[in-house]
């Protein structure tokens, strides 16, 4: 972890604000991502929802990427409003409103060049934001299960690929899980073996992040 | 004083229109009335810039009362309320009610000229 803990450091100084070629190759990597993953996404949602989670995701990062020239040469903060605005106008579904307000909570806690600090901070406020608009909480098999896990192992110091580590396992600890809350909740023991959709397709947009931040 | 308005929100637009038809063949033109339903792509679902539009068709200086179905047609709601000008977001509220009964409830109590509080308990009443 000593490598990784030089590159933290020098991001503390708050002084190297992600360029513009550096947006682009982020944005573009999670919404690839999502993507090129979307049947598997929307395999999981038809086990224990209403099986549309990849294609709602897929038309909402398709979206993004149409404006990935004017994304990227904006803010971190306008950007993260941008992406947050496309995906509530046109995911759709539960994940649209959720995902949205995540991007949107971190485009007014986020500045231009977050320290570590700022970015644990901004997570943090972003993941309430969530859970305020779910109206949910951690262990109701939602994609809280990942969003959470994952913002505890980035504050505990963890580097990328330790993030990473975190967000797909905790993806893979929805599937014993009973849903309480959304769509999956109707099934009741019946949503038990399956992974929840929302916590994948959290766990595959950190995993782009960390793949991308980890170089 | 104008009536409330209804706006209902299905993921279904034919679940969004029949029940707009109950409520009408219960009201007549006596309330504001709009509905919305299916995302953005065509399929079942919401949307957050339909419901926006929904609202502001249906848009009553007494207020606005939204039906919704299931957790997406919520939250974009939510969401869509929140996006309205300052003066506006106050007086739109999201009824925790059976979509059909709670639209056709709401309105019939809307037409006699109650306020958004009272038109919002009412639906709510149907509530388990």
């Amino acid at each position: 972890m000593g490598s990784s803990r030089a590159s933290d450091d020098r991001r503390d100084d708050a002084s190297d604000a992600l360029d513009q070629e550096r947006k682009r190759r982020l944005i573009s990597a999670v919404a690839r991502r999502v993507i090129e993953r979307a049947d598997e996404l929307s395999a999981l949602d038809a086990a224990i929802g209403d099986g549309d989670h990849g294609a709602n995701m897929k038309r909402g990062f398709e979206a993004v990427l149409q404006d990935l020239d004017t994304l990227s040469a904006m803010s971190l903060p306008d950007l993260l409003k941008g992406v947050g605005m496309k995906l509530v106008a046109k995911v759709g579904g539960a994940a649209g409103p959720l995902y949205g307000t995540l991007f949107l909570a971190l485009s007014k806690e986020l500045p231009d060049a977050p320290s570590r600090a700022a970015a644990a901070s901004g997570f943090g406020a972003a993941i309430a934001a969530v859970k305020a608009r779910g109206k949910s909480d951690v262990g109701q098999k939602t994609m809280l299960d990942v969003l959470d896990p994952a913002f505890k192992a980035f504050v505990a110091g963890g580097d990328a690929a330790s993030v990473r580590e975190a967000a797909y396992l905790a993806a893979d600890e929805t599937v014993p899980m009973r849903a309480t809350r959304g769509r999956a909740s109707f099934l009741g023991e019946r949503s038990v073996g399956h992974m929840d959709p929302g916590a994948r397709s959290a766990s595959l947009m950190i995993g782009a992040v960390c793949d991308e931040l980890g170089g | 004083m104008a009536n409330v308005g209804i706006v209902i929100v299905s993921h279904s637009p034919k679940i969004a229109e029949g029940a707009a038809e109950m409520v009408r063949q219960m009201v007549g033109d006596d309330v504001p009335l709009a509905w919305t339903g299916g995302n953005s792509g065509g399929g079942l679902g919401t949307s957050f810039e339909a419901i926006s539009e929904a609202i502001d068709r249906a848009w009553s200086d007494a207020g606005v009362a939204v039906l919704v179905d299931l957790g997406g047609a919520e939250t974009n709601s939510e969401m869509a309320i929140e996006a309205l000008p300052a003066g506006r977001r106050k007086r739109v509220v999201i009824c925790d009610a059976p979509i059909v009964e709670g639209a056709v409830i709401a309105a019939t109590e809307a037409s006699g000229g109650s306020d958004l509080e009272t038109v919002r308990r009412v639906a709510e009443e149907l509530s388990p």
